[in-house]
């Protein structure tokens, strides 16, 4: 096993048309479209194209309205008011539109969606093992180049924007550079490696790559979403607790059933709290839900403890962009970002033009990875497809800075771990990112400004080195624009909130742009339907 | 996290080491792979999933090493129990095709 590399070579060196960084279903929808529109397609992930990212260990509820104008407007208008008023009509009937002739695709490709007593299959949710699996099957068929365990560090870029990226191998130690004339972004949200199931993989790499190559983010200030979890476990699924009462740590009930959000933040802040589903009365109740939902029940199940009957603690696990909203900036309806030849998908770009200011969570999220991944694939095939110059002809350069051999500056060695403690200890914990104020945010957005130099430190010269100074790298700049964004945002707003600044104010009904890494720039851009808003009565706050 | 690979099980086809999200095994030449980065396992039960004979375990809790045994799992059954719940196997109904899935979304309203 070759865990020591010394400057070595690269070994794998080839080019494509569109090049897709992330194996989850917004890579997967990506490299499949790309490849249908005639582009030569590599897909690279960190791990594996069907267990990698947020979807493939658990599973999906999918945003799909039936084609009734009515049902469609009702729900657009509603996520409108609810996302204050920073999402874009015409993108969620985009959303609704392609998500229904996607999902007949992955049925036709063999996924078992089950039929009502008319026939009418139900497509509303997917498994995730399942659909990736699927996914990985039809990617390959198409004639993508898979490439597992292969994470990339840095794009290549010129004068013209990108043209590929360089990467390596985590299995064999080999380092890979892809030259092609369209990357697409799709590497998921980051989750600060908080335990969640399978985010992981999610250290918000494809941002820093995407951001040092000039390209800008937008909505990182929505980014308060904790999911809660058996304190002994990490399946973040929420939605059981519809089943269940809170207690606290005297046994006595707390809630029972429908959470509002922020109720168990404010409750964990208190002292302990433990779950039983013993809202599921009846055995029939019960014995439905542990089939139904095999990995809610099994790690409860193989800890001894039984759910029904008995209690467990419960923790949250923060889930930082992922179910966030914030990404990079979109610029197009082809999931285009403001650099050249670079498109972005799935949680990797902002999902406001689709969910505002509130969570993309579950349904909005999971449709959306299916669009903007296809939207962005034929995106990238046609600009790929039609540029001037081979991209094995450009003079590219790697773009990439922090937490990179090249970036070495200082003597000390980068220690990838204490970094990765350091950011954590200011992102996670609910009192600064959760209850935020102007000083908590702002002490903390200091504290990760002083961890920079960290950066300029010699990488460790193993695979696991590279790529996880790489990846702390990425955690404190995500870390950096989420509190940054934060704190330019001085009211209160879907996921974005700070003490300070309880209300809605109406002047603010604009989208917050960032650009840059060590030095962070920050503009508002305007968005289509701020007119609309009413300031509810007293300038209530829209949460 | 990852705690166990059955030596009695493993059938040594390494796709544990090609599918983990978080590569935490490593292939060995001529034996069965090993779990060379316990700490970076994720608890994700993927592997589990993907192992053709049901060798490996995955112990629910991130944070720490259980130390559960072989002899343990063996006894209780828990190991391979994890595959037959989602129906992937020989001569098993995937879940995904189970109208508990569908119903479950449904009462859960999301």
């Amino acid at each position: 096993m070759p865990q020591h590399i010394r400057q070595q070579p690269i070994k794998q060196n080839t080019t494509a048309d569109v090049l897709v960084l992330g194996g989850g279903p917004a890579g997967a929808w990506a490299a499949w479209n790309a490849a249908r529109n005639g582009a030569r397609v590599i897909l690279a992930d960190k791990g594996y194209l069907g267990t990698s990212g947020a979807t493939a260990p658990g599973g999906t509820t999918l945003l799909v309205i039936p084609p009734v104008a009515e049902l469609r407007e009702q729900a657009v208008t509603a996520r409108l008011r609810a996302g204050g008023y920073l999402s874009e009509n015409a993108w969620i009937h985009r959303v609704l539109d392609q998500v229904e002739r996607n999902l007949e695709l992955v049925e036709q490709w063999g996924y078992p969606f089950r039929k009502d007593e008319t026939g009418r299959p139900l497509r509303t949710h997917l498994h995730g093992p399942e659909y990736m699996k699927l996914m990985r099957r039809v990617v390959r068929k198409a004639g993508v180049k898979i490439w597992d365990q292969s994470p990339a560090l840095e794009l290549l870029h010129d004068r013209h924007g990108v043209g590929g990226a360089r990467g390596v191998n985590r299995l064999t130690g080999e380092a890979w550079e892809v030259r092609a004339n369209a990357v697409v972004i799709a590497t998921g949200g980051c989750a600060f490696l908080s335990k969640g199931l399978g985010c992981n993989v999610l250290t918000g790499e494809g941002l820093l790559m995407a951001a040092e190559a000039g390209a800008e983010l937008s909505g990182m200030e929505f980014s308060r979403q904790y999911a809660p979890s058996f304190a002994g476990g990490t399946v973040t699924r929420g939605r059981m607790l519809a089943w269940a009462t809170l207690y606290d740590g005297a046994g006595r009930p707390l809630l029972r059933g429908d959470r509002i959000f922020g109720s168990i933040p404010e409750l964990l802040s208190k002292g302990p709290v433990y779950a039983s589903l013993d809202l599921a009365d009846t055995p029939e109740k019960r014995e439905f839900l542990r089939r139904a939902h095999p990995i809610f029940f099994m790690p409860l199940e193989r800890a001894g403890i039984d759910p029904f009957q008995g209690k467990f603690p419960l923790t949250l696990r923060y889930e930082g962009t992922m179910r966030g909203t914030g990404g990079l900036r979109l610029t197009g309806a082809d999931c285009s970002t403001s650099v050249p030849g670079l498109y972005a998908a799935g949680d990797a770009a902002s999902r406001e033009k689709v969910t505002g200011a509130i969570s993309g969570g579950g349904a909005y999220n999971a449709s959306w990875a299916i669009c903007s991944g296809s939207w962005a694939g034929e995106g990238a095939a046609h600009f790929a497809l039609s540029s001037a110059r081979t991209a094995d002809s450009r003079g590219l350069t790697a773009a990439g800075r922090y937490g990179l051999q090249a970036g070495s500056d200082q003597p000390h060695a980068f220690e990838a771990k204490p970094l990765i403690t350091a950011v954590q200890r200011e992102v996670l914990p609910l009192e600064i990112n959760y209850f935020r104020s102007e000083s908590g945010v702002g002490g903390a957005l200091e504290r990760l400004d002083a961890l920079l130099p960290e950066l300029g430190g010699v990488i460790p010269p193993t695979v696991q080195g590279i790529v996880q100074s790489r990846e702390a790298a990425a955690l404190l700049m995500a870390g950096r624009w989420i509190y940054t964004a934060a704190l330019f945002r001085k009211e209160t707003r879907g996921l974005a909130h700070l003490a300070e600044y309880p209300q809605l104010d109406p002047r603010q009904t604009h989208r917050i742009i960032l650009s840059g890494t060590a030095r962070v720039n920050i503009r508002t851009e305007s968005v289509p339907h701020a007119r609309e808003l009413r300031v509810p009565e007293e300038g209530r706050a829209i949460i | 996290m990852i705690e166990v690979i059955s030596a009695a099980r493993c059938v040594e086809c390494n796709q544990c080491v090609a599918v983990c999200p978080t590569n935490v095994f490593d292939r060995v030449e001529g034996g069965i792979p090993m779990i060379a980065r316990q700490k970076d396992c994720q608890t994700c039960f993927m592997c589990e999933l993907y192992c053709p004979v049901d060798a490996l375990y995955v112990a629910p809790d991130s944070e720490g090493v259980a130390g559960v045994t072989e002899a343990e799992l063996e006894r209780s059954g828990l190991i391979g129990g994890y595959r037959e719940k989602v129906g992937w196997g020989k001569g098993r109904q995937p879940v995904a095709s189970h109208e508990y899935m569908i119903k479950l979304a449904a009462r859960a309203g999301f």
